[in-house]
């Protein structure tokens, strides 16, 4: 038999990720879109999910395909460019966002492949198939990425609490 | 990766992290999935005196109520296997359900009137749960009287099967069959719970 969990489930388990994948990619403004378009496409096909399937992986995909369909809807309503702004659009939320704005900053494939495979756990294979191209090309994106925000982030040196706050 | 690269992947999780928002993104999720016709089942928890019961409701009206003693997610696990996996927690489907339990356990309501799908109950069964509601409040019936009122008087056992797997109780008031020495039988909510609802009945 097709045993299949509850939908309602499969949100608990694994809506919280899908929203921090889609904060990586699109920022917090368009993530809650494409939060509710992915969960939304997700829970129409999910009756016919094969039993077994991974569900995480599934989920990443449509988010990956919801994004795309945000920014180029975005991109038709604003003036067409090549480059990236210097300062967000949108006021960045309240917090320690120097993570957040190095990460806003980072190439298209870099994002991608440090929300699918460091924020969401999924195998480099499975990036690959997201994204396109070979398990080297998304290992090799997500390594700069990596390093990239590294460069930028300050803040990760001690592994305990900072000290002066709280 | 080493355990800088840790600390930091920790940190920009914490640093995009969403918890506070989803409620939020929940509650709007169900609401689109009952527009677009793709919320199968939605349910809710609502609280009384016999304590949370789980009640579920399709497109086509109340499917199940569930006592916690039935184990609420195994009752959901169950659904997902016979009617949909579709499964939301949406309370504004169940908006009039909860309304008329909170009437009849503060004594005011007598009879339910919900369109009720019975899609989980089948066969003899099914004749026999169709039949309790003509069991008035505050009456009770023997497993034998409800077997005639069924139309087989001899199948007083399958009476009390049907009793037992009743998946409206309360709605459909199983609880007011008891034995025919008048002592109470079983309940699929517990002794305690038919007790107290039959006493409800009887004073209100």
């Amino acid at each position: 038999m097709n045993v299949k969990q509850p939908f309602e489930m499969v949100v608990s388990d694994h809506g919280p990720t899908v929203l921090r994948v889609c904060r990586a990619v699109l920022g917090s403004v368009d993530a809650d879109d494409a939060w509710s378009d992915t969960f939304l496409a997700a829970m129409k096909a999910y009756p016919d999910l094969p039993a077994g399937a991974n569900i995480e992986a599934w989920l990443v995909t449509i988010a990956h395909r919801k994004a795309i369909d945000i920014t180029r809807a975005r991109s038709r309503q604003a003036i067409p460019t090549d480059m990236v702004p210097e300062t967000p659009v949108s006021p960045p939320v309240e917090r320690d966002d120097d993570l957040a704005d190095a990460l806003d900053r980072l190439p298209n494939k870099q994002k991608q492949a440090v929300a699918y495979h460091y924020l969401a756990g999924l195998p480099y294979a499975d990036v690959a198939d997201i994204l396109g191209g070979s398990t080297d090309a998304a290992r090799r994106a997500a390594a700069d990425g990596i390093a990239a925000l590294r460069r930028t982030y300050r803040g990760s040196e001690p592994l305990t609490a900072r000290p002066g706050k709280e | 990766m080493n355990t800088n690269d840790n600390v930091l992947i920790r940190d920009l999780a914490r640093s995009i992290d969403g918890t506070d928002t989803m409620t939020a993104l929940r509650a709007r999720l169900a609401a689109a999935a009952d527009r677009d016709g793709v919320l199968d089942v939605a349910y809710r928890i609502i609280d009384g005196p016999v304590g949370p019961l789980l009640a579920a409701a399709t497109e086509r009206g109340l499917v199940r109520v569930a006592y916690a003693v039935e184990d609420h997610d195994a009752v959901l696990q169950t659904l997902a296997d016979k009617v949909s996996p579709r499964i939301l927690h949406a309370p504004a489907r169940l908006d009039a359900v909860a309304r008329e339990l909170d009437q009849y356990f503060a004594g005011t309501r007598r009879d339910f009137d919900l369109p009720l799908d019975w899609q989980l109950s089948a066969g003899f069964r099914s004749t026999v749960l169709h039949h309790l509601p003509e069991i008035s409040y505050g009456q009770t019936a023997s497993y034998a009287t409800v077997a005639k009122l069924a139309g087989n008087p001899k199948a007083v056992r399958a009476v009390g099967t049907a009793c037992a797997t009743n998946p409206l109780p309360v709605v459909v008031p199983c609880h007011r069959v008891v034995r025919s020495d008048g002592t109470m039988g079983g309940y699929l909510g517990g002794v305690e719970a038919k007790r107290f609802l039959l006493t409800l009945e009887a004073a209100a």
